[in-house]
């Protein structure tokens, strides 16, 4: 392949993923609009709760997103170990960044909620909360680890290994409620389905695919900041 | 505004500054890497030139 068709198709392909980011952003703005407003709008309010049930439409979307985050995270670092392309480094340590974001809101999404519908902020007999805390402070280590190794194949070997232990702790988060049988934490889906009204669930649907692609939009952004910054450090070495 | 009202509206307001706090963030980013760039290309000029 000549030089001059590589530049033609590497534009080419910077033009195309944000034409991508730049769809996903239509589609993030379209989905969570619409979700709020059947959230509001038409699903009726809780019987027991009433109107703070309302923060059910982005708490559960958002906790759900921060466990796409981590998955996705640990897929990469899969792909890192099992072909050694060190593109899947980046992409790995961006997805685990957005899951942070997503899982700190969650945290604070839930907390307000536990506060009006619980009296209290934080509840530590509550395992899933508990398990959620313990993934989020997991994840956000990740990065301690990261730094503090050199870069290169080592740290991203590391790096690549701890994304992958994390994501143990995704199903045991998500089963909690299910196997501890707790008293505050509501269960949504059990194994006989939805344990929901369908408006609520068509509601609460729309929300999660408004939220997945908003977090899909922001893992393009991010990732592309961080490739143009791998590309001038480089382009800053080969300069100096 | 009831206290239920007040609660939503806080959870809500939440994750709205939170989009807002990283759109400020990634616009910074952005300046940084423009003007990076710039003295990259001032200093590949100057080394062209001698």
């Amino acid at each position: 392949m000549s030089t001059w068709s590589r530049n033609r198709n590497g534009r080419a392909g910077k033009a195309g993923d944000a034409s991508v980011a730049a769809a996903l952003a239509v589609a993030a703005t379209g989905l969570l609009v619409g979700g709020l407003a059947l959230a509001f709008f038409w699903a009726p309010e809780d019987a027991d709760q009433g109107f703070s049930q309302k923060i059910f439409y982005i708490h559960v979307p958002i906790a759900l997103t921060a466990y796409a985050c981590f998955i996705v995270g640990a897929w990469k670092a899969l792909r890192l170990l099992g072909t050694r392309d060190r593109r899947y480094d980046l992409e790995s340590y961006t997805a685990i960044h957005m899951g942070v974001i997503f899982g700190l809101l969650t945290l604070v999404t839930g907390s307000i909620w536990a506060k009006v519908s619980w009296g209290q902020w934080w509840t530590w007999g509550e395992r899933q909360l508990v398990l959620f805390l313990i993934l989020f402070l997991f994840y956000s280590s990740y990065f301690m680890l990261r730094y503090s190794t050199d870069p290169g194949p080592r740290r991203e070997r590391n790096s690549a290994v701890y994304a992958l232990f994390g994501v143990v702790l995704i199903p045991v988060s998500f089963l909690a409620v299910r196997i501890a049988g707790t008293i505050l934490h509501p269960t949504i889906f059990t194994h006989k389905g939805a344990n929901l009204p369908g408006t609520m669930l068509v509601s609460v649907a729309v929300c999660f695919a408004g939220m997945l692609t908003l977090a899909a939009t922001l893992y393009r952004v991010e990732l592309a900041g961080k490739r143009i910054d791998a590309s001038l450090r480089e382009l800053r070495e080969l300069l100096a | 505004m009831t206290t239920s009202e007040k609660y939503v509206t806080a959870a809500y307001l939440v994750l709205l500054g939170a989009l807002l706090a990283y759109l400020l963030i990634i616009a910074l980013k952005v300046g940084r890497l423009e003007q990076e760039l710039a003295d990259l290309a001032r200093a590949a000029r100057e080394k062209r030139g001698g």
